[in-house]
């Protein structure tokens, strides 16, 4: 299977799925560094946190319908490409459409008397200081900072205005909350310097915060903090951290972090042959990126577990749907956690049908995608791009009588010496998860073959899946990378060489404190650097032009 | 963090404002008072009919043998690959044998190729890819004035497929289904330039307003930002312009549109594999119907389609392997010399060419069609898909760009720079550029055989 690579959806930016595949290092430049994305005061909010906010601040029943921009990967992650993206013309279209539909929503009859609360009366005649406390109100959600006083009287004067043009006074109202829902300091977060312009200031402390533990909006205990100045010093940061860790929102924190590590979100977009797999469909592919979100979530935060032994776990998160693609009888409803037995093929993250299908073609399994996403995502590592003028014929054939395994394929491609400098790094890694077919089910036989699951990894042999899970539990770069994700995830950017020193200590406190993640995240949120205001502009609109294409071949 | 090496290449890059005036409040009664909209109007209505411009992609090339004319000029002949546009050819002009020269860059696959043909230079490292795509430089130009600026559709149901971009990190996302485009379109802020009696619906003048409210924080804003930051929220603001902009328009009576007819909704999208490329022929055959019709009721006049993706990711439902992956991997049939099931696959991609181009060609405007006040500039990211041959790229050529343009006819450039008929095309279309491409590939000299 390698040769070849997933179709690639945009050759820009969006699609993680660089090219891949084919055969040895690109010899031309791949080895080349991709551009970093450096410090960035301006992060566009990701689809997710924008539904998160509104579902906090006007609740669940309020509805977001429409089409957003697609978020970006910026070398492996969302949050890093949140800092490079802007807003396109038609981006711009949506973000109103979807304003206006929740805006509409907000003030309708049975929203209003809990959303608005006043309305025009004798002491009010044109309803202006109603609009006035409406603005106050959703300008300091929204903008998770209050308005100034002359602009909340603008917004006021203008949803009054609106309203009389419209003959109606909350169609006013919905206006400028539409308006206020399409500003960019809704849109995006946008750090404003404190007033030693060392450090961010208090709210944009809060915002930091919240996002990174909640993917959320700050509540408005921690935009009282952020008002109190308590932000500003040790105790009071530690205190809210602690605060946000113990919540139950922290949950979401941690998945949205999963998500965009392990790439999850494109489980959305995941197609599989529905011939060839009649056991996975759009449902079944939700419901496997839910089953990995849940099983971390009981690991890392229910149990306090050590990072590393997602890799061995045999404690799954199931429910029903997944029962025909793990082969067992599901009669209950709901999620529950399933032990799979001592010594079966499913131990670990990388047998969890999520990974594995997303690293497969729409028809087939494909060790080199697996084994490439194993290395860029789980080890931090980069794999070249194939160079364009290959010859795939032979790996490829899967009607050639002698080659009938996927394994017999690619050793044929591995015995050319140009290809094999990068396969024998991707190769083997996969081969050795070819227990599990392209949509994640077990097998054990190929085109009437039994499938070998003896491999290597890193020169170190191993029998099959749990196997290769027990050496990534053992293996530091597994810990180091995560450390290094979570630090880029927290910060929107690529780290500099003058990061190293807080990496490197970040690492150590994490294998200090047994590999704990709520640990590593509130280290992350209480050390200072997280909070630096960066000095002064570090690229110029030319380098932006330049950076522009930010998405890596990782 | 290493420092990118920047050439002045870059500044071939537009500048992300170019040309925006700066917004100010506009108190709501003056919205009426606006004179852009009156101006475009009186532009549309004034006799000249719109020339529009569109590009039409598919994935995968061709098999040169299999595609490729003998004959040169009008007439020529239809290889296996090209005969289903038997039924078009008048309309449709082949350019074959122009050339991505890579001049020492690498060959990113199926990346390389394509974003040559649409910047005018090849990027071997994602960093040098060179922007604004030629739609977008063209849209500038002649975009204002109709709904929208531009109109991206891919028939793949995914939004990120799109090869239409200011910079980097201003991408135009594609609609990505029937459904979506019939909403955008002829949803609820649409309005029949035929219908007699027009009166403006305040909502436009409110949500304008609000706009040029959240405008009014831009120079407060831009100033808290660093350089790149405020390249960013520059943009932004450019698009707030443009959807400004476009509720001006909602303010006027629309100017007839003869060919004009209200499509009805299409049936709801078949379930099932997308990738299918049964499904994805009636897929794009329903988006290429509104898109026609958007385009008569003079909704855009700049548009991007998107038939399959770069790497095609096309299959045949029931097959373990698509069609990116079978033109690596098929053995040339030695009986025959080429590769069969490519051979289906690339010949199915000219029908879906053909039904596009009839799509437009169905629609009367004036004493022609459609087809003959647009060009349409079709594409794909490599020739020879097997080995990602960016040398004799297909493009193809639809529709006069109002009389412009030769028409069914073909062209041979052997080995000239594709960015030739980047350059002929843009000036086609009214853009003041004399050269165009980076490079090897910098040209001055448009295909003039081209024009009439």
């Amino acid at each position: 299977m390698t040769g070849t690579t997933r179709p690639l959806r945009s050759p820009l930016l969006w699609s993680a799925f660089a090219l891949l595949g084919a055969c040895g290092l690109a010899a031309a430049r791949a080895d080349e560094p991709t551009a970093p994305i450096g410090p960035s005061q301006v992060r566009r909010l990701s689809e997710a946190q924008y539904r998160n906010t509104i579902a906090d601040l006007f609740g669940p029943d309020i509805k977001v319908v429409g089409r957003f921009e697609p978020d970006m990967r910026g070398n492996g992650l969302l949050a890093v490409g949140s800092s490079a993206v802007s807003v396109s013309p038609s981006g711009f279209d949506q973000y109103e459409e979807i304003a206006r539909g929740i805006a509409a929503q907000v003030t309708d009859k049975e929203h209003r008397a809990a959303q608005v609360g006043c309305e025009p009366g004798p002491a009010d005649p044109k309803g202006l200081a109603c609009a006035r406390r409406f603005a106050e109100k959703f300008g300091l959600q929204l903008f998770r900072r209050p308005l100034a006083s002359a602009e909340a009287a603008a917004w006021a004067q203008r949803a009054v205005q609106s309203g009389e043009a419209l003959g109606n006074y909350d169609a006013g109202l919905a206006a400028v909350l539409a308006g206020m829902l399409t500003d960019p300091r809704f849109l995006f977060r946008i750090d404003m310097p404190g007033r030693d312009r060392v450090a961010i200031d208090g709210y944009s402390r809060a915002a930091r915060l919240s996002y990174l533990l909640w993917d959320t909006t700050p509540d408005a205990e921690l935009l009282e903090a952020a008002r109190a100045g308590r932000l500003d010093s040790p105790e009071g940061l530690s205190a809210q951290v602690d605060r946000m860790i113990a919540s139950a929102r922290f949950a979401g924190g941690v998945r949205a972090f999963f998500t965009d590590f392990l790439r999850l979100d494109e489980i959305e977009t995941l197609s599989k042959d529905a011939l060839i797999f009649p056991a996975f469909s759009s449902s079944v592919a939700n419901a496997t990126r839910e089953q990995t979100l849940r099983t971390i979530t009981d690991l890392l935060i229910d149990h306090d577990g050590d990072y590393r032994d997602l890799f061995t776990t045999r404690r799954f998160a199931m429910t029903k749907a997944l029962g025909p693609i793990y082969d067992i009888p599901i009669a209950r409803d709901g999620w529950y956690m399933h032990e799979f037995p001592q010594g079966d093929p499913r131990a670990g993250l990388l047998t969890q049908a999520s990974l594995l299908a997303l690293h497969s073609h729409p028809g087939r399994t494909s060790p080199t995608l697996r084994g490439k996403a194993l290395r860029e995502v789980l080890l931090c590592e980069t794999i070249p791009t194939p160079p364009a003028n290959v010859n795939f014929a032979v790996v490829q054939d899967v009607n050639n009588p002698t080659l009938k395994t996927t394994r017999a394929r690619l050793q044929a491609h591995l015995d050319d010496e140009e290809c094999a400098s990068c396969h024998r790094r991707t190769d083997p890694i996969g081969l050795g998860l070819e227990q599990f077919d392209g949509a994640g089910q077990f097998r054990t036989r190929e085109n009437g073959e039994t499938i070998d699951i003896r491999s290597q990894f890193d020169k170190v042999d191993f029998d099959g899946a749990a196997a290769l899970g027990r050496l990534l539990h053992d293996d530091e770069a597994a810990s180091t990378c995560l450390v290094k994700s979570v630090w880029r995830y927290a910060n929107g950017r690529d780290a500099g060489d003058a990061d190293t020193p807080s990496l490197e200590a970040l690492t150590k406190h994490f294998a200090g404190d047994g590999h704990r993640f709520p640990a590593l995240l509130r280290s992350i949120a209480t050390d200072p650097a997280f909070y630096a205001f960066p000095a002064t502009p570090r690229r110029s609109p030319r380098q932006v032009a330049a950076s522009r294409i930010t998405e890596s071949s990782r | 963090m290493k420092s990118l090496g920047l050439s002045r290449r870059n500044l071939m890059l537009r500048g992300t404002l170019g040309g925006i005036g700066v917004t100010v409040g506009v108190p709501i009664l003056d919205a009426f008072l606006d004179t852009n909209g009156a101006a475009f109007a009186a532009e549309l209505g004034g006799g000249r009919r719109p020339v529009r411009f569109g590009t039409w992609f598919w994935g995968c090339g061709m098999i040169p043998e299999r595609w490729q004319p003998k004959a040169t000029g009008a007439g020529y002949d239809l290889p296996p690959q090209l005969a289903p546009i038997a039924p078009v050819r008048d309309h449709v002009t082949v350019l074959s044998g122009f050339d991505v020269v890579l001049d020492g860059k690498g060959n990113l696959p199926h990346i390389s190729g394509n974003t040559a043909v649409r910047t005018g230079a090849p990027a071997d490292v994602w960093q040098s890819i060179q922007a604004p795509t030629i739609d977008v430089a063209i849209a500038d130009m002649i975009g204002a004035g109709t709904f929208f600026k531009s109109l991206e559709l891919s028939a793949d149901g995914d939004p990120r497929t799109s090869y239409s971009f200011r910079n980097g990190t201003t991408i135009n996302a594609a609609v990505p289904s029937p459904a979506e485009l019939y909403a955008k379109i002829f949803g609820a802020d649409f309005h029949d330039p035929n219908k007699a009696d027009f009166k403006p619906d305040p909502k436009f003048m409110v949500r304008r307003s609000v706009l040029s409210g959240v405008s009014e924080q831009r120079q407060a804003l831009l100033k808290s930002v660093g350089a790149a930051d405020r390249a960013r929220l520059d943009q932004y603001f450019t698009s707030l312009r443009e959807t400004e902009n476009k509720l001006a328009l909602q303010l006027q009576k629309p100017p007839a549109a003869e060919a004009c007819i209200v499509p009805s909704a299409p049936a709801a999208a078949p379930s099932g594999d997308i990738t299918d490329v049964r499904g994805r022929r009636a897929t794009h055959k329903v988006m290429a119907d509104l898109l026609a019709m958007a385009l008569a009721c003079n909704q855009t006049r700049v548009f991007n389609m998107t038939y399959s993706t770069a790497a095609s990711d096309l299959r045949e439902a029931g097959n373990t392997t698509g069609y990116h992956q079978i033109t690596h991997e098929e053995p040339i049939d030695r009986t025959i010399g080429f590769q069969p099931r490519v051979d289906v696959f690339a010949t199915q991609s000219m029908e879906a060419w053909a039904d596009f181009v009839a799509a437009l060609a169905a629609i009367k405007e004036g004493d022609g069609t459609l087809l003959d006040n647009t060009l349409v500039f079709a594409h794909s990211d490599v020739s020879y898909a097997k080995n990602h041959d960016v040398t004799g790229i297909p493009v193809m050529l639809a529709g006069s760009a109002g009389k412009k343009f030769k028409t069914g006819v073909h062209i041979n450039g052997a080995g000239e720079p594709i960015s030739r008929i980047g350059l002929t095309v843009q000036q086609a279309m009214g853009l003041p550029v004399d050269g165009w491409g980076m490079d090897a590939m910098r040209t001055k000299r448009p295909v003039s055989e081209l024009f009439v």
